[in-house]
């Protein structure tokens, strides 16, 4: 069994691949609820970049950037999804097309 | 030791392990419609071998001849991943569980622990929380409305008693240092039924935080909701058959087994005798390896008894009388015992 | 081994997150992010932070992608239609985040002094991650509790049914 390395290099390019996947999803995708999904996976990449620079650097600091970016994604999703229920309500779609303006 | 042997080693186990534990799902089953059968002041199986003894052989053979019917307004991916992620996270959380003493071992291959992970106590929770995702689904996918009742009040329910759940385990958490199960239960193991963290732990209070929630997380009675046959015909899985229904209620069995498995490690000393070693059995090597063994099934055994008694005996909850004592009291208390706890271990020091 | 597995969940996640991308129901997408989530938290295993993929598992896929399907099943979100605006940002955005990815990974692949992992890697302890949270960054920390607690009461806040509604039910 070989206990071959993995260099880092590749971790940052799986980490690019997600924010920009994350990005493409942003941009294309019509519904309100995935494109706020979008955005978790985009916190998701940039969380794995901090995970292997923290493994680089022997930093423990890394790892709490990751923590605290997590308690950030949990609070915005509870108000952020409260948003969407309230916008539902009023609106009765999630499109975001139709949902262009600013009061509700 | 080879990473291959290794391999096939915890193969072996995962196998042994899980054709156990499928066992003991199946007879407390059995156990189940007996003990309550008594409380109701009837028989229970008494047909099918000798006590009923081989019912559950016969019901798993009913279940695998009935006809598996999938409705024609269910949307099937996720019909048919459901009962298998419900059963699965019911089976992973096995693996982390020192079911005897983990010291033991046979030519450098530890016997009675799956995997021994520095961060066990969080594994359990984890896969617990992604347990949620089987109930949500199934009720989704089914397209019935009481099926999507059922799973939304299973849904809100989970995720409101984890809380407590997890808040009430921290005490442990602080008195063991450590995260992974082994220490936990080597941190109660000095005297006997006294070092226990519910008696000399002063883990009482969260014992029973634990414990509701517990009773709450596996939709047990008296917060069995999500299936309130009088309500919502059988909740989430109303459109289940056949063998997929077969795998919800053993995930349901295997659940219980497994908060008995981790209530018996976090607060009742898990595989330690209640009496120390005081008989001094500990000098033979086989009863060393089998008393731990002993001892640690009967404390689940106790769990699994203690879950069918008070299904026998306590009315279900209304569905706001739930909510209220799970946010209400549940969690203040299991958050000043975390108060208490660190106060305590703080003075002490 | 340390290769095998990243190769697999490296795999997982990237299929996922495409998967995300390309299912027409919001509640598809949900539970392919929630295969992101997981097999990214066996990368942050391999990177020896195991704390922190336990928190992954338990907030991320526990908590905060249940609250996803539970707002989907809740609002029985359907599927989604295409529309002029997403044809645009289509025909635009996909180029734009092409040259966004090919420099980043230029830059990376580039890039010198960049270590390896491997299995033998030691494992950052909860014990050292807890000394550093509760001791240095003890104010950030209180400040978060902050954050939530406003999170906590503008979701309430927001959900609620209006105050119009309310009184009327009154």
């Amino acid at each position: 069994m070989n206990m071959q390395a993995v260099p880092l290099n590749w971790y940052l390019l799986l980490s690019a691949a997600l924010f920009s996947l994350g990005i493409v999803g942003f941009l294309i995708r019509r519904n309100l609820i995935t494109i706020f999904m979008s955005i978790e996976l985009m916190l998701n990449g940039v969380n794995l970049s901090f995970v292997t620079f923290a493994h680089q650097w022997h930093m423990v600091k890394g790892q709490i950037f990751v923590f605290f970016v997590m308690v950030v994604a949990a609070a915005e999703a509870a108000v952020g999804l409260a948003i969407i229920i309230a916008v539902y309500r009023a609106r009765a779609t999630l499109a975001v097309d139709r949902i262009d303006l600013m009061k509700l | 030791m080879s990473i291959w042997w290794f391999v096939l080693w915890s193969l072996l186990k995962v196998l042994v392990v899980t054709v156990v534990l499928l066992m003991g799902v199946a007879y407390t089953v059995l156990l189940e419609r007996k003990v309550v059968g008594r409380i109701q002041n009837r028989w229970g199986p008494s047909r099918v071998g000798p006590f009923g003894l081989l019912q559950p052989l016969v019901d798993g053979a009913k279940s695998f001849l009935k006809e598996d019917i999938i409705p024609t307004g269910v949307y099937k991916p996720l019909y048919l991943l459901a009962p298998i992620l419900s059963l699965a996270c019911a089976l992973i959380l096995i693996s982390v569980v020192p079911f005897g003493n983990p010291d033991i071992a046979l030519g450098g291959f530890h016997l009675f622990q799956i995997s021994d992970v520095n961060i066990g106590l969080l594994v359990v929770l984890g896969v617990t929380s992604v347990g949620v995702y089987g109930i949500a689904l199934a009720g989704w996918s089914s397209n019935n409305k009481y099926s999507l009742l059922g799973s939304l009040r299973s849904s809100a329910q989970l995720i409101s008693y984890e809380l407590a759940l997890g808040l009430s385990l921290v005490g442990v958490v602080l008195r063991a240092g450590s995260l992974n199960l082994r220490v936990i239960v080597e941190s109660q193991a000095t005297h006997g039924l006294l070092s226990w963290n519910i008696f000399g732990g002063f883990q009482f209070i969260a014992f029973f935080v634990y414990l509701t929630a517990a009773y709450a997380e596996t939709n047990r009675a008296p917060f069995d909701l999500p299936e309130a046959e009088s309500e919502l015909t059988a909740g989430y899985h109303t459109e289940y058959s056949s063998m997929k229904f077969a795998m919800f209620f053993m995930a349901e069995y295997a659940n219980m087994i497994n908060v008995g498995c981790v209530a018996t490690l976090l607060f009742l000393g898990g595989w330690t005798s209640p009496f120390g070693d005081i008989f001094g059995l500990q000098q033979y090597p086989i009863l060393a390896a089998i008393l731990p063994l002993f001892w640690f099934v009967s404390k689940v055994f106790f769990f699994l008894f203690l879950y069918i008694w008070v299904r026998g005996t306590l009315p279900r909850f209304r569905y706001d009388q739930l909510m209220n004592f799970g946010w209400r009291w549940l969690l203040p208390v299991a958050i000043l015992n975390i108060v208490g706890t660190s106060l305590w271990l703080a003075l002490k020091q | 081994m340390h290769l095998i597995l990243f190769i697999i969940f490296a795999g997982l996640c990237l299929a996922g997150a495409l998967n995300l991308l390309l299912q027409k129901h919001p509640i598809n997408s949900a539970l392919s992010l929630v295969v992101v989530m997981t097999s990214l938290a066996v990368l942050y295993l391999l990177l020896g932070a195991e704390f922190l993929a336990a928190a992954q598992i338990i907030v991320y896929a526990g908590a905060i992608m249940v609250l996803f399907t539970f707002v989907i099943m809740l609002l029985n979100a359907g599927r989604e239609e295409r529309t002029l605006g997403s044809r645009a940002a289509i025909a635009v955005g996909f180029p734009a985040v092409a040259v966004i990815l090919a420099v980043i990974a230029t830059v990376l692949v580039k890039a010198q002094g960049l270590g390896a992992a491997s299995l033998s890697d030691g494992v950052t302890s909860t014990e050292d991650l807890s000394r550093v949270l509760f001791h240095e960054l003890l104010l950030p920390f209180e400040v978060t509790s902050v954050l939530i607690l406003i999170a906590i009461l503008g979701a309430v806040a927001l959900a609620r049914k209006g105050h119009g509604e309310q009184e009327a039910g009154k």
